[in-house]
C-alpha cells in the first residue's frame, strides 16, 4: 500500500531511477570499450614479443609451417643448440662479455656525468655558457656523424678490437642527454642543503657525495637503466670496434649465428634473442619505481 | 670572543649593488635582530656572514679575526635556513651529528652532543624519523638543534619561523630567545643575527634591531629607543602596528604646526625637543595610540571625519579622514566611549610627547634631542 502510493506520489524519483540506470550501463558499456581497445592495441603492440617466446620452443620447420604463438611441439632444442653455438664458446662467454661491457660503462657514466652535471648546474666558471652549449649541441648531432672520426681517433691509439672506445667515452660523461638530464633535475633541488652541508664543514667533494648524489638518487638510478639497456641493446658500437669472436657481446653473437650456418637455424636464434632480453626487463621491472621516479622529475620536496 | 665585525661591507651582483658599505658591530652574546621589508639586502648581508656569499669590499671579522676568505665551515658560524633545509636522506639524529661526523669526531662524543642537543631543544622521541616525518615545528627545532651541536661562535637564522602557522611562531619565538639565555647562562656565549622581515619578531627578540632598507643600514638601536625615537621617517613606518600617521606641515610659531589647512599645537616645550631650527617644511609623526580623540571642538586640535571604527577585542581601531588625508588612531576599549559614532565629526590632538618631527627632505628625525 505504501509502496503503491509513494511510487505513484512520486514519478519524480522514478525517473531519476531510470536515469541512474541508464548512466549506469552508459559508464560500463564505455569502460568495457575502453579497456577493449586497450587490450586490443596492447596485444598488438606485445604480439611480436609473444611470439618471439612461442617461436623460441618451436622446431625449426615449425616456425615457419605454423603462424600461431603456440607450438606444437615444444622443444628445448633451440635453447641447448643455441646455447652451445656454432663457435668455440658457449653463449655463456657472450653474456659475460656483455655484462664485462656494461658495468663498467654504466658506472663510469654515473660517476662522470654526476660530476659534470654538479658543475654545470651548482658553479659559476669562465666559459660555463659556451661550454653548456657546446655539450647541448654535441646532442643534437647525430650519432652517423663522429663514426669515421671517432674510429680514427681510436684507431690511432690503438684500442681498436678492444673495450676501451665503448667505455672511455662514457666514462668521460661522452653522454651529454645524461648530463643534461641530470643537469635539470639538479636544477630543481633547492640549494639549500648543500648550503647548509657547507656551513657544516663539508668540501665541494663531500657536499657532492653525501647530499647531492642522495638527492639525485632517482635521477641517477634511471641514467643508470637507461645506459644498461642502451649499450645492452648497442649493435654498431661492437660491431665497428671489436673484431675477435671471443670478445664478442650478445648483439654480436645473436649475428654470428646467422652469418656463420648456411640454412638458418631459426629457432636457435629465436631462443638466444629471449635469454638476452631477459636481463634488460629484469632490471627494468625492479628499477621501475625509481625508473619513473626520475623521468617524471623536477619532483623533490624541499 | 665572538664579536662580529662589519667593515664597510659591500656587494655587487654585476652592475647593481645590494649592499652599500654597511658599518655593524655585534658585541660578544648579542641577539641582533636584522630587520627591513624584502629587497632590503638583510639575507645577503646574513649569507656575506655565512661565507655562502661572495664579499665585494670591506671587511668581515668575527672574533677579531679577518674571514673574508674562509669557507663556511670555517668561520666558527652556523645557520638556520628558511626552509629548514634538513638532508632529506638522513635521520635526525644525522642530520644532527652531520657536522661532527665531518670532523672524524669520536663515537661516543658524538652521541653524547646528539643527545645533550636533543634534549634541550626535546626532539628526543624524533630521532629515529626522516625529516619528511616531522611536523614544521619539529623540523624547526631539528635545524636549531644541527646548528647548536657545533657550538658555534656565532648563530645566524635566515627567517627561520616564517614557514611556520602564527601560534608556532610565538611559541618557537620564546623557546629561541629562552634557548639563547640558556646558553648565556651555561657560559657558552653565543652571538646571535637572525634576519626577519616581521617587526613582531625583531621587537620581541632583538638585544638590538638593525633597521634596513635597500642595502643601507636606518638605525641601530634596542627595541625601546627604535619605538619611541625611530631615527627616521623609514624607520618610524616600519616599526610600530598600525603604522605611524604622517602628516606634512610647516612651522607656525614655535608650538604649533600648520598641517592639512588646520593648526595643532604641540606645548610649549617642544620647541627645545628639536635638535636644530626647523627649516620650516617638517613630517609630523604621530603613532595612532598617541593620537587623542574628542567629540567636541578645542583650540590646536585636528578637525576629521570618523569614517571607521574597528573593534580588534582590547582596542579599537578609529580611522579619520582630515581633508584628503587619512589618520588611525587607536584607543583601549576600556576608554572608548562611543560618544564618536561613524560619519561624526571629532578633534584629534596628539600627546607631545609621542610627536615626532621629520625633516621633510631628509626624512630624518629632528625632535630627538630632550
Amino acid at each position: 500500500m505504501t509502496d503503491h502510493i509513494l511510487s505513484q506520489n512520486s514519478p519524480a524519483a522514478r525517473d531519476i531511477d531510470v536515469i541512474r540506470i541508464r548512466e549506469m550501463r552508459r559508464y560500463r558499456l564505455n569502460a568495457v570499450l575502453r579497456y577493449a581497445l586497450l587490450g586490443g592495441v596492447g596485444l598488438l603492440m606485445l604480439y611480436p614479443l609473444i611470439w618471439l617466446v612461442g617461436a623460441s620452443f618451436k622446431t625449426n620447420s615449425e616456425i615457419f609451417s605454423n603462424p600461431g604463438f603456440w607450438p606444437e611441439n615444444p622443444t628445448l632444442d633451440g635453447y641447448i643448440k643455441g646455447w652451445k653455438t656454432s663457435t668455440p664458446y658457449s653463449f655463456g662467454t657472450f653474456f659475460l662479455n656483455t655484462l664485462w661491457i656494461v658495468i663498467p660503462k654504466v658506472i663510469g657514466t654515473a660517476i662522470s656525468c654526476t660530476a659534470v652535471a654538479y658543475g654545470f648546474a651548482r658553479f659559476e666558471f669562465p666559459g660555463k655558457k659556451v661550454l653548456f652549449a657546446a655539450l647541448i649541441a654535441t646532442l643534437l648531432l647525430p650519432n652517423v656523424v663522429t663514426r669515421i672520426p671517432q674510429y680514427l681517433i681510436f684507431r690511432d691509439l690503438g684500442w681498436l678490437d678492444s673495450y676501451l672506445p665503448l667505455w672511455v667515452p662514457s666514462a668521460l660523461a661522452g653522454d651529454a642527454f645524461f648530463v643534461f638530464m641530470l643537469v635539470q633535475f639538479l636544477r630543481a633541488i633547492p640549494r639549500d642543503m648543500e648550503e647548509a652541508a657547507r656551513v657544516d664543514g663539508a668540501s665541494t667533494i663531500q657536499t657532492l657525495i653525501f647530499i647531492v648524489v642522495p638527492l639525485l638518487m632517482p635521477a641517477l638510478i634511471s641514467v643508470c637503466l637507461f645506459q644498461f639497456m642502451w649499450t645492452m641493446n648497442d649493435f654498431l658500437g661492437p660491431l665497428i670496434y671489436i673484431s675477435s669472436v671471443d670478445k664478442y657481446p650478445i648483439s654480436l653473437a645473436l649475428k654470428l649465428s646467422i652469418d656463420t650456418t648456411e640454412a638458418f637455424e631459426w629457432n636457435r636464434v629465436l631462443a638466444m634473442s629471449v635469454l638476452s632480453l631477459a636481463p634488460a626487463l629484469a632490471v627494468f621491472f625492479l628499477a621501475q619505481k625509481y625508473f619513473i621516479d626520475g623521468i617524471s622529475s623536477g619532483g623533490i620536496k624541499g | 670572543m665572538a664579536r662580529l665585525q662589519l667593515r664597510n661591507l659591500e656587494k655587487d651582483y654585476g652592475s647593481f649593488r645590494a649592499v652599500h658599505g654597511i658599518n655593524l658591530d655585534v658585541e660578544d652574546g648579542e641577539f641582533m635582530v636584522l630587520v627591513g621589508p624584502s629587497g632590503c639586502a638583510k639575507s645577503t648581508t646574513l649569507r656575506m656572514i655565512a661565507g655562502l656569499e661572495r664579499v665585494t669590499g670591506g671587511e668581515i671579522r668575527i672574533g677579531g679575526e679577518l674571514v673574508n676568505d674562509k669557507t663556511p665551515g670555517d668561520r666558527g658560524i652556523s645557520m638556520v635556513f628558511q626552509n629548514y633545509a634538513l638532508y632529506p636522506h638522513m635521520k635526525v639524529r644525522k642530520n644532527l651529528s652531520f657536522s661532527m661526523r665531518l670532523k672524524r669526531r669520536p663515537g661516543a662524543e658524538i652521541e653524547q652532543a646528539t643527545n645533550h642537543v636533543a634534549g634541550l631543544l626535546e626532539i628526543d622521541p624524533l630521532l629515529d624519523r626522516l625529516p619528511k616525518q616531522l611536523s614544521g615545528g619539529q623540523a624547526q627545532r631539528v635545524a636549531v638543534g644541527r646548528a647548536l651541536i657545533k657550538k658555534p661562535q656565532v648563530f645566524l637564522f635566515d627567517e627561520p619561523l616564517s614557514n611556520l602557522d602564527a601560534k608556532l611562531r610565538a611559541s618557537m619565538r620564546v623557546r629561541i630567545t629562552d634557548l639563547h639565555k640558556r646558553l648565556k647562562a651555561e657560559n657558552q656565549q653565543a652571538t646571535v643575527i637572525y634576519v626577519t622581515h616581521d617587526q613582531t619578531e625583531a621587537m620581541t627578540m632583538g638585544d638590538r634591531i638593525c633597521v634596513m632598507r635597500d642595502g643601507r643600514i636606518m638605525q641601530v638601536a634596542d627595541p625601546v629607543t627604535l619605538y619611541s625615537r625611530p631615527a627616521n621617517t623609514f624607520v618610524a613606518g616600519f616599526i610600530g602596528s598600525p603604522e605611524m600617521n604622517f602628516l606634512d606641515g610647516t612651522f607656525e610659531g614655535e608650538e604649533s604646526i600648520r598641517a592639512a589647512d588646520q593648526t595643532i599645537s604641540l606645548g610649549g616645550d617642544f620647541a627645545r625637543r628639536l635638535s636644530g631650527e626647523p627649516s620650516g617644511e617638517v613630517t609630523l609623526g604621530i603613532r595612532p595610540q598617541h593620537l587623542r580623540i574628542a567629540a567636541a571642538e578645542a583650540p590646536g586640535t585636528l578637525k576629521g571625519k570618523l569614517t571607521h571604527i574597528e573593534f580588534m577585542g582590547h582596542e579599537v581601531y578609529l580611522y579619520v579622514d582630515i581633508g584628503p588625508k587619512r589618520l588611525i588612531a587607536v584607543v583601549p576599549s576600556a576608554s572608548y566611549d562611543r560618544s564618536a559614532l561613524r560619519d561624526d565629526w571629532v578633534w584629534l590632538s596628539a600627546d607631545p610627547k609621542g610627536v615626532h618631527l621629520f625633516d621633510r627632505q631628509s626624512g630624518e628625525n629632528i625632535s630627538l634631542a630632550l
